[in-house]
């Protein structure tokens, strides 16, 4: 098999051209900037476009013009940008374009700082423009998963004509690891609606607009269905050790992979520690975490952020097991020892509730 | 018989389908300019047969709504970004006709940017301004080309240039730039203003359709409602007061000296270029390396306790410590391991202190962070201060030992002091102290095979000087460790 040591930035850019994407737009930002320069590297060179738009603003709609004209398109950028770029998000979503676009999360709010956090969560996965409509959102946690997601991610553009988003954190955008090429490129879409300025799509029309409020619910109604379908078909997700695990530690991006590491080491020490990892935040998956509740006694969520994702997970497992969150922020990202010793506090700390209900049920004979 | 002296434009509907309400009439004003200048550009272009090829971008504003009226490619853009858009369409399709469509507001004030470099890229596109010096759609506030006095919903006193600042004069602006090929203002009061500006408007899709660059007529249209008149008042209106401030003319064509050049664009799809994923890579300038599987323990050299190390190295910033990671996992992959490489990054690089994170490991890695270390290589004091403690019993540290002077206190580890930047400097610069800190390594340990890193080095490094001397301390850094080993070291 052939690899290629790459960074996770130029990992996403090689799955973009992989996947037939032929024009980038961005604007430099750290820790995102290397995407940008490999994309300028990479994609003259297989005949694709590539400019340095004025603002994140303008690159949001470069690609939104592009995508509107039938291509595969992209940009990338870290938090600050993608709160600029919300606007054009909303706009690709109430047109129905396909786009992808990379966020390598760093520190907020405001400037913040340039290290790893995943405080985007909110505005990425909930949607930080406005109007009804959701974005796609995929979390890599590896090198590999940059090139791998981002592939994928266009596909799904394509499928579901929707804007996807490649979440990932400063970490896993500047770290190195070896990447296995697909065996095959993407093959090219037929987009019969896009606007190519040919005589076959003169008719054709790409606009969000919908004055009569009738027009407009049962616009966003098909948009309602086409998430409802992308809800059942899109969800992907990763288990390891969870078959008979006491407690399930969840967490994406780099902490699923110290995460992973924190429950080898506490399964070495006898404790029944297990990972849940959504690749698909939104769709988030939910029915596949709730099961968990059946066997698992507490869920530890870790998170680079305040208290964001846990949000989802809790909604998952609807009160029937305790939830409990461990954060940490600023550019500081837990190491294995750190994690494993919460996931010795959250089994005492639940052999504690656990008891009380004991208590409890003797008390009140419920 | 009859000659038919007028029909409408082939690039204007019949009927309107896509106009909610009346199909027949527009949902413009009576007496707005949008009319006029919408059948304008359909003259054109029909006139210069480019139906099928054009693309019109449609703003946010009264002329949101353009595309039921044009039998043309059409795509709605957000406030403002029209320019942006219509950038990427053209580049996307450069067979087509890129029109931007957008009023003052659009442009001028929530659009400042996007002109101004659609502009200064010289983006061969046509942009289309109606400058009615007022927010038609949302009901007659101040745009930036309000006249000084004009009263408007936000400006009811008037508008006052030292509390809401002067007209924009946009033609003049986007002429002082070298990017545009051809910028006109015109206006629409009477019949000879409206055939000057016909004239402009289909001189402007010329340019394009030539491949010239970039081309913009400004538009000073009238706003009967808007304003408050009739519209023959708003034609009055124009003469006496928007060509005061707003000169009509021609700022800048270089229509006739500019050569034609095709937009930069794209050959071709990708698969059309390449049929593998290996070929695109060939294309990119970047090899892959075919490694089978991590080796079988039994074939590694190395002792086990220094199998599958996870390895902190740090030093200052330009001391190469970074590099010297790179080439480890690189190294290392080509021996068929599963690598990861994690750097400190950002400002801290520059000048400060910098770290990198490097696990070479049999089986997939969980964690890249190397948080307790089983090999530390210290390239500076405070490197070696601030990771000593994290090494676990029994690990290594290697550290140079020409420029810390204090060992490590940990008396449970191996410590192995080399000289690296003194031999480094004796060798021919100081900079490949890490080449002669790795070369201990791999002398020490027999993780990995020093071709396996030669290898690595013969694809990293591109000046053969410099890889010589990269390769010469590596060696220089082996032998140090030999020959202490024959002084009866460990």
């Amino acid at each position: 098999m052939t690899r290629i040591l790459l960074k996770g930035n130029e990992a996403a850019v090689i799955g973009a051209i992989l996947a037939g994407c032929r024009s980038f737009f961005g604007y430099p930002i750290t820790p995102a900037s290397e995407i940008a320069e490999a994309a300028a590297r990479y994609f003259p060179l297989v005949g694709g476009t590539f400019l340095q738009a004025e603002s994140e603003v303008a690159a949001i709609n470069m690609v939104y013009g592009a995508a509107a004209a039938g291509e595969r398109t992209m940009t990338a950028s870290s938090g600050p940008g993608l709160s600029l770029m919300q606007e054009g998000i909303s706009y690709l979503a109430g047109a129905e374009l396909p786009a992808v676009i990379v966020d390598v999360m760093r520190g907020g709010p405001g400037l913040g700082n340039i290290a790893p956090e995943q405080s985007d969560y909110h505005q990425i996965v909930k949607g930080g423009g406005h109007g009804n409509y959701r974005t796609i959102v995929l979390a890599p946690n590896s090198v590999q998963e940059m090139c791998d997601l981002t592939m994928l991610a266009f596909e799904l553009a394509d499928r579901y004509r929707n804007p996807v988003i490649v979440l990932t954190d400063g970490f896993i955008g500047q770290m190195m690891e070896p990447v296995e090429l697909p065996r095959t490129l993407a093959r090219p879409v037929a987009k019969p609606w896009a606007v190519q300025g040919t005589a076959e799509t003169r008719q054709n029309l790409i606009t969000s607009i919908y004055l009569d409020p009738q027009e407009l619910e049962a616009h966003i109604r098909r948009l309602e269905e086409k998430y409802a379908r992308a809800a059942r078909q899109a969800v992907m997700y990763e288990k390891y050790r969870t078959e008979d695990a006491e407690i399930i530690t969840i967490g994406y991006g780099i902490v699923s992979r110290v995460l992973k590491a924190a429950v080898t080491q506490a399964r070495a020490q006898g404790i029944r520690a297990g990972l849940f990892r959504p690749i698909t935040l939104w769709p988030f998956p939910s029915r596949e975490l709730s099961v968990m509740a059946e066997w698992a006694r507490v869920f530890l969520v870790v998170e680079l952020s305040h208290g964001q994702l846990v949000e989802d997970v809790r909604l998952a497992i609807e009160g029937a097991r305790p939830v409990k969150l461990y954060t940490r922020f600023g550019g500081i990202v837990p190491t294995a020892e750190e994690l494993l010793e919460q996931i010795h506090k959250v089994s005492e700390d639940d052999d504690v509730r656990a008891s009380l209900r004991e208590a409890e049920e003797y008390l009140w004979g419920v | 018989m009859y000659v038919r002296a007028y029909e409408k434009p082939k690039s204007i509907y019949g009927v309107f389908e896509r106009k909610p309400g009346d199909p027949r009439t527009t949902h413009y004003c009576p007496g707005c300019g949008h009319g006029n200048v919408h059948k304008y550009i359909a003259e054109a272009i029909d006139d210069l047969g480019i139906q099928d090829r054009t693309i019109l971008i449609s703003p946010v504003g009264c002329a949101v709504f353009a595309y039921y009226y044009f039998d043309v490619g059409n795509i709605q853009a957000a406030h403002g970004r029209a320019p942006a858009v219509a950038t990427a369409v053209k580049r996307a399709r450069p067979e087509s006709i890129v029109i931007s469509y957008q009023g003052d507001g659009d442009l001028a004030a929530i659009g400042g940017n996007e002109i101004l470099h659609a502009a200064n890229r010289g983006e061969n596109i046509t942009v289309f301004f109606i400058n009615n010096a007022i927010y038609g759609m949302t009901g007659g506030q101040m745009a930036p080309t309000t006249l000084p006095g004009q009263v408007t919903t936000t400006t009811p006193m008037g508008r006052a240039p030292e509390r809401e600042g002067f007209p924009l004069r946009v033609s003049e602006l986007l002429a002082s730039l070298e990017g545009p090929t051809y910028i006109e203002r015109v206006a629409l009061f009477d019949n000879k203003s409206r055939m000057r500006a016909r004239k402009a408007i289909r001189k402007a899709l010329q340019v394009q359709l030539e491949g010239r660059g970039f081309s913009f007529v400004e538009i000073l249209s009238p706003c009967p409602t808007g304003w408050g008149m009739t519209p023959a008042q708003a034609c009055e209106w124009i003469q006496r007061e928007m060509l005061r401030y707003f000169p009509l003319g021609v700022f800048k064509d270089i229509s006739a000296t500019r050569p034609s050049a095709p937009t930069a664009s794209h050959q071709g799809k990708l698969t059309d270029l390449a049929s593998s994923p290996e070929e695109v890579l060939a294309l990119l300038g970047l090899e892959g390396v075919v490694s089978a599987h991590p080796p079988w323990p039994h074939d590694v050299d190395a002792p086990a306790r220094y199998r599958n190390p996870r390895i902190k190295i740090a030093g200052f910033g330009g001391q190469g410590v970074l590099f010297l990671g790179r080439l480890l996992a690189e190294a290392g992959m080509r021996q068929g391991y599963h690598v990861c490489w994690l750097p400190s990054y950002g400002p801290e690089m520059r000048g400060g202190t910098a770290h990198c994170h490097v696990t070479i490991s049999g089986e997939p890695i969980a964690s890249p962070l190397v948080s307790r270390p089983s090999v530390l290589i210290a390239m500076n004091r405070p490197s070696l201060e601030r990771f000593e403690p994290e090494v676990i019993p029994g690990g290594v540290i290697l550290y140079d030992s020409s420029l810390i002077s204090m060992p490590p206190r940990r008396t449970d580890v191996e410590v192995l002091p080399v000289p690296a930047t003194r031999m480094a400097d004796r060798l021919g610069s100081a900079k490949a102290a890490n080449m002669v800190a790795l070369g201990a390594y791999l002398q020490l340990t027999h993780v990995l095979p020093a071709e396996a890193v030669i290898a690595a080095l013969e694809r990293v490094v591109e000046d053969r000087s410099l890889l010589e001397l990269n390769v010469k301390s590596l060696r220089a850094g082996m032998e140090y460790v030999s020959a202490r080993r024959e002084h009866g070291a460990p």
